[in-house]
């Protein structure tokens, strides 16, 4: 069933990539989206196959000369690629959905680049040894740098972003390289079965994890290696964005997974307060730069980070549970993990959906310029809405169902160890805190200065609703959501059974029906119960105020209140940039905004202003920090260039000449 | 220590709010009667010379209380169900008193506080002055005086609260 | 489902729903008493939403479904909450439900709803409240959370039900110092959420000082009667939470003999706390609000301290 699921996916990949090539221009993204969607439905069956219980195991020799491709599909890879198809598959249609009316790229080689992007997507999850992982890992890096520089002609910070993207990619690239080459190396062989058998020294075992820490986790955008990630998920075309955000930065959560818990086996415990204290980071820095982001994109893209930081937050947790002895409370949290994960990419590609519909309808991201569309789009906004409500973690919410667990586990770690955990788990449920405050603030702003109120722009005044193949494709996305918020219980089994393989442990960790039950801890959870009496105490509040007002009182349309001073105008509201300014303030020390205040004189006095130009800006601070620096090391060296190299071909042949000489007299010298 | 100097106080002064005067025998004004013992107050200066901001400021400050009979003053005229209106009504203000009593929801009540406010007073016919204040709006209650007494404005508060 | 407990919570709902302008009430008659005042009476409250409910609704040019609905969900969050906490009982229905983060949760909500309902007239108050209003919602949150943490890390469990049993069996766990510096931390908490001083002046008219009241300054009539109701049966609702986490003696399990017992110590508890947070407001004034993210700051490190104790002292 897996394989052939699988072996299908490749098959309509193929296909895929001879329609992008040979079909006209104008049938070629529905051609490649169907495609695409066809792939995704055959990773959303292989995933529930392999969750179900069916294991692949697949050997073949012949495809890849010296190693062969090993592929092996169990149920922490199925709960992944399960993610990953039906991401794709719902973004796929949309997809279809936005390229009409001669939107988004429709040109030979991005769209040949996607079905090969969404099967690469597909397999990593798959790959059974170090070797297949790489190839598939870069060809998932190469494709999706092509489909982030689709729209680089258009405009030039898609290039610029490209080329962080790029840079950033292949460093963490190398990262896993060298440690899983280092693992191989040490264990005889590159098959995963092998490198679980392996004995290794503690102390490579260490250098091992943070070598491939460095590279899965520069993938999720983990600070400080996450400054590819608002750029780049900012500057792809939108169903673009939302795979990358939704789909690729999980298979960094992944391949930790793989192999931190499964293949070395929890190792110690400094790995885990390691991997929790760059979660606690991300989470804050992200979100920290989500609230005061004024692009639309930019702040999802910002989400992306926080939630990635949360996950790996609970991935460090679990470690740290693991390796102090309480297993249950390490499954709890490696459930609560996998559960953000799919929750994360259920409202994250529907948040990018919908921002993508704006996009395309308004030709702005910018919060500042957007606002009105809730009468123009109405069902985009609902849709943004449902999203929102998940990314502010609040309850009839499905980010709230997963945040909930991350906290149970960290609640109640206090018996599970030393004075480690008693300082650090109370610090991260802090952290998490202040994170779902600080996403309320967030999204509250993104939902209600881009879509409620009036329009702050023409472009914005004039937008019209999304096609409804759109809509349907995001209404799918939606209804996953609402599904994952009402009944997580309903996952209970699968999700015990993804984290049973990578910490063995027997029991089922989260179970229920209507409410959520956890193992060995009291607490219980019952969202359905919650959104029930929610909507009955709504309607119960409705009739009441019905049954009490005896005279009919009839809603009076009236003027905005405008102090008396005539109608406020649509410059008078606040924008996404004033709405945010208390949170800049009071994070002053960390954002370390930016502001330029240019005055120009008049001509005839200096006293006489003519022009004061303003500007405000939140960059980003560990960018300016840390890559800088090094940005200038290598411009410094790269000037060099020149004097290295200036054209003479004697200079030329002269380097030729002593390389060789300097060649061969290290070899008779050490020979 | 502050608080306990304040506490002192407090114990010492005691009440200092005057006792009340007879209840009024109903609403004065037949508007009212939809407000059974509450009234919300927006209060508009139209132009006066502040005379009457005095006045109403003592007679919601702690010794005359209008709070006591239900009327309480609020921010916005949404909130509100009636206009205490100070002073001639300038030109400028006449367009935003106007727009403050669109903003009332029915029925709307309007106090005219102070002999300006009736009638123009003193600046009946300046350059700057529109009119009064039944100019611009219909007026329910009159409160005659330059400036009116405060037992006088709490007078016409009761008359809207019926208490 | 046992029709016991159903009774129990449906009388604790009614109570909260009729007692919240009571207590709001003798909040402002304490003021009114030691500012030498004679005040308005108790139920002076009762009179205003009176009032308001007979009067019509107002849709203001340009907004929509998200200012239509704010106000019943604002009421529906603050009817859910009444049933859910262990005011009067312990046994609710809802008890699955009945979870201390889904409580912070659905408070958060109540408010977001407002919120988005203020952003959604594209006034300048409007936006002006929405935005401070999120900044202390978001400062707030760690302080409640780690005091939950210090809460019901030795309980076992995050359930409200089973942290107030946990507390009536162990009497002397009110006075260690966790249970102490969380309570004085949830206090804090509970001051900022409902926007009282020295965090928003809720008798203020200035609309530039406003927090909570620049949100609701467009509603009128039978909306904000339920804004007002529901704002005062969330205070309600927060204090009878901090005596029943902090002050649980007189709750009823399931029975319906001990109800009448309940009511009695729940109205006791709630008034005193109510004419206590009445006069300590005679005393202090609104702090700047770019100090208030200090006072938060300082109920955390409380919270903190109170997690800290309760491993180390435990």
């Amino acid at each position: 069933m897996i394989g052939w699921a699988l072996a299908g996916a490749c098959v309509v990949a193929g296909m895929g990539v001879l329609a992008a090539v040979v079909s006209p221009r104008r049938a070629r993204p529905a051609c490649v989206g169907a495609a695409t969607a066809g792939i995704g439905v055959a990773g959303l069956v292989a995933g529930v196959a392999a969750l179900s219980g069916q294991v692949l195991q697949a050997r073949l020799p012949r495809l890849l000369p010296l190693a062969g491709v090993q592929l092996a599909l169990d149920p922490l890879g199925g709960w992944f690629v399960a993610v990953t198809g039906g991401v794709l598959a719902a973004v796929a249609l949309y997809g279809i959905g936005y390229a009409g009316g001669g939107h988004g790229p429709s040109g030979r080689g991005v769209q040949a680049a996607l079905p090969v992007f969404a099967v690469a997507l597909l397999l990593v999850p798959a790959a059974a040894s170090a070797s297949t992982l790489l190839m598939l890992w870069e060809l998932m890096a190469v494709t999706s740098l092509l489909l982030i520089l689709a729209e680089h002609r258009a405009r030039p910070a898609v290039a610029e972003a490209g080329w962080w993207y790029a840079a950033l990619t292949h460093v963490g690239f190398v990262a896993i390289l060298l440690g899983l080459v280092l693992y191989a190396a040490h264990a005889g062989g590159d098959s995963f079965a092998e490198l679980r058998a392996a004995h290794l020294s503690p102390a490579l075992r260490g250098v091992v994890f943070v070598l491939v820490l460095a590279g899965f986790g520069s993938k999720s955008g983990l600070v400080p290696l996450h400054v590819w990630l608002p750029r780049a998920h900012a500057e792809a075309p939108s169903p673009v964005s939302a795979m990358l955000s939704a789909a690729m930065v999980n298979l960094g959560v992944y391949g930790v997974i793989r192999v931190g818990f499964d293949l070395l086996g929890g190792g110690s415990r400094w790995w885990w307060l390691l991997v929790l204290t760059l979660g606690a980071a991300s989470a804050l820095y992200g979100i920290l730069q989500a609230a005061v982001a004024a692009d639309l994109k930019r702040l999802l893209a910002y989400s992306t980070v926080e939630n990635m930081g949360l996950v790996f937050l609970g991935l460090g947790a679990a470690g740290v549970f693991h390796t102090s002895g309480a297993p249950a409370l390490a499954a709890l949290a490696l459930a609560a993990a996998l559960l953000h994960v799919l929750n994360h990419a259920g409202f994250k590609a529907l948040l990018f959906t919908a921002a993508g519909s704006v996009l395309r309808a308004t030709g702005t991201r910018d919060l500042d310029a957007l606002g009105g569309l809730r009468s123009r789009m109405p069902a985009t906004t609902a849709l943004f809405a449902v999203g929102a409500l998940g990314a502010s973690a609040l309850p009839p919410g499905n980010g709230f169902v997963s945040e909930w667990l991350l906290l149970q586990s960290l609640v109640h770690a206090l018996p599970a160890g030393g004075v480690v955990t008693a300082v650090a788990m109370p610090l991260a449920v802090a952290v998490v805190a202040l994170t779902a405050g600080l996403a309320v603030a967030t999204f509250v702003k993104a939902l209600g200065v881009g879509f409620f109120a009036r329009p702050r722009s023409d472009a914005a005044a004039a937008a019209r609703e999304s096609p409804p193949g759109m809509l349907a494709a995001m209404g799918v996305l939606a209804l996953g959501c609402a599904g994952l918020a009402l009944a997580p219980a309903a996952l209970g089994q699968v999700l015990s059974r993804a984290v049973g393989t990578a910490i063995h442990t027997p029991a089922n960790v989260v179970g229920g029906g209507v409410s959520l039950h956890l193992a060995g801890i009291a607490s219980t959870m019952s969202p359905l119960l919650t959104a029930v009496a929610l909507a009955v105490a709504v309607v119960a509040s409705a009739a009441l105020i019905r049954l009490v007002t005896t005279r009919v009182t009839r809603r009076r349309a009236v003027a905005l209140w405008d102090c008396g001073a005539g109608p406020p105008t649509p410059r008078m509201q606040y924008t996404a940039t004033s709405f945010a300014e208390p949170l800049q303030r009071v994070f002053d020390d960390v954002l370390a905004p930016e502001t330029d205040v240019d005055v120009t004189p008049h001509a005839e006095s200096a006293y006489l202003v003519a022009r004061v130009a303003y500007q405000a800006r939140v960059p980003d601070r560990v960018e300016h920090a840390l890559y800088a620096p090094v940005i200038a090391a290598a411009r410094r060296v790269g000037r060099l260039g020149p004097v290295l190299a200036n054209g003479s071909v004697h200079r030329y042949l002269a380097y030729g000449f002593f390389g060789i000489t300097g060649l061969l007299l290290i070899l008779a010298v050490t020979r | 220590m502050t608080v306990f100097n304040l506490w002192r106080k407090i114990r010492q002064t005691g009440r200092v709010a005057e006792p009340a005067p007879p209840r009024p025998p109903g609403v004065s004004c037949p508007k009212a009667a939809v407000l059974h013992g509450s009234v919300q107050v927006r209060h508009v200066d139209a132009g006066s010379c502040n005379g009457c901001e005095i006045e109403i400021g003592s007679a919601f400050g702690p010794v005359y209380d209008a709070e006591r009979y239900g009327a309480r003053l609020v921010a916005s005229p949404r909130h509100a169900d009636a206009l205490l209106v100070t002073g001639p009504v300038t030109r400028n203000m006449a367009v935003p008193l106007r727009r403050t009593f669109e903003a009332v929801s029915e029925p709307r009540i309007v106090v005219a506080v102070g002999d300006c406010a009736i009638n123009a007073g003193e600046f009946a016919g300046g350059y700057g002055v529109e009119g009064s204040v039944a100019d611009v709006v219909s007026v329910d209650v009159q409160v005659p005086g330059c400036p009116p007494e405060p037992e006088a404005i709490v007078a016409a508060l009761r008359g809207l609260t019926g208490r | 489902m046992n029709p016991n407990e159903l009774i129990a919570t449906a009388v604790q709902v009614v109570v909260v729903v009729v007692g919240a302008p009571l207590l709001v009430g003798l909040m402002r008659q304490v003021r009114a008493r030691l500012e030498g005042r004679a005040g308005a009476g108790v139920i002076q409250p009762w009179r205003d939403l009176r009032k308001l409910l007979r009067r019509a609704p107002a849709t203001p040019t340009g907004t929509g479904w998200a200012f239509r609905l704010a106000p019943l969900l604002l009421m529906g969050t603050s009817l859910v909450l009444a049933a859910v906490v262990p005011l009067l009982t312990t046994a609710s229905p809802l008890d699955p439900a009945a979870d201390l983060f889904a409580v912070v949760g659905l408070l958060a909500l109540g408010t977001v709803t407002l919120a988005l309902a203020a952003l959604d007239t594209g006034t300048a108050f409007g936006g002006m409240g929405a935005s401070r209003e999120m900044t202390i919602l978001a400062l707030v949150e760690p302080t409640i959370l780690v005091a939950v943490f210090a809460l019901s890390a030795r309980v076992g469990s995050t359930n409200l039900a089973a942290i107030v049993t946990a507390t009536l069996h162990d009497p002397l766990r009110v006075a260690s110092p966790a249970s102490l510096l969380a309570a004085a931390a949830l206090a804090i908490v509970v001051v900022a959420e409902t926007g009282r001083l020295p965090v928003d002046n809720p008798a203020t008219h200035l609309e530039l000082t406003m927090i909570h009241e620049a949100m609701v300054l467009e509603y009128a009539g039978t909306d904000l009667a339920l804004v007002e109701w529901a704002s005062s049966m969330r205070l309600t609702i927060l204090l009878g939470l901090l005596t029943s986490l902090f002050l649980p003696w007189g709750i009823a399990a399931a029975s319906l003999a001990a109800l009448p017992l309940a009511l009695a110590a729940f109205l006791v508890k709630v008034a005193a706390l109510g004419v206590g947070l009445g006069a300590v407001e005679v005393f202090i004034a609104k702090l700047r609000l770019f100090r208030v993210p200090e006072l938060l700051a300082g109920s955390f490190v409380l919270a903190v301290l109170a997690v800290a104790s309760s491993f180390f002292l435990a």
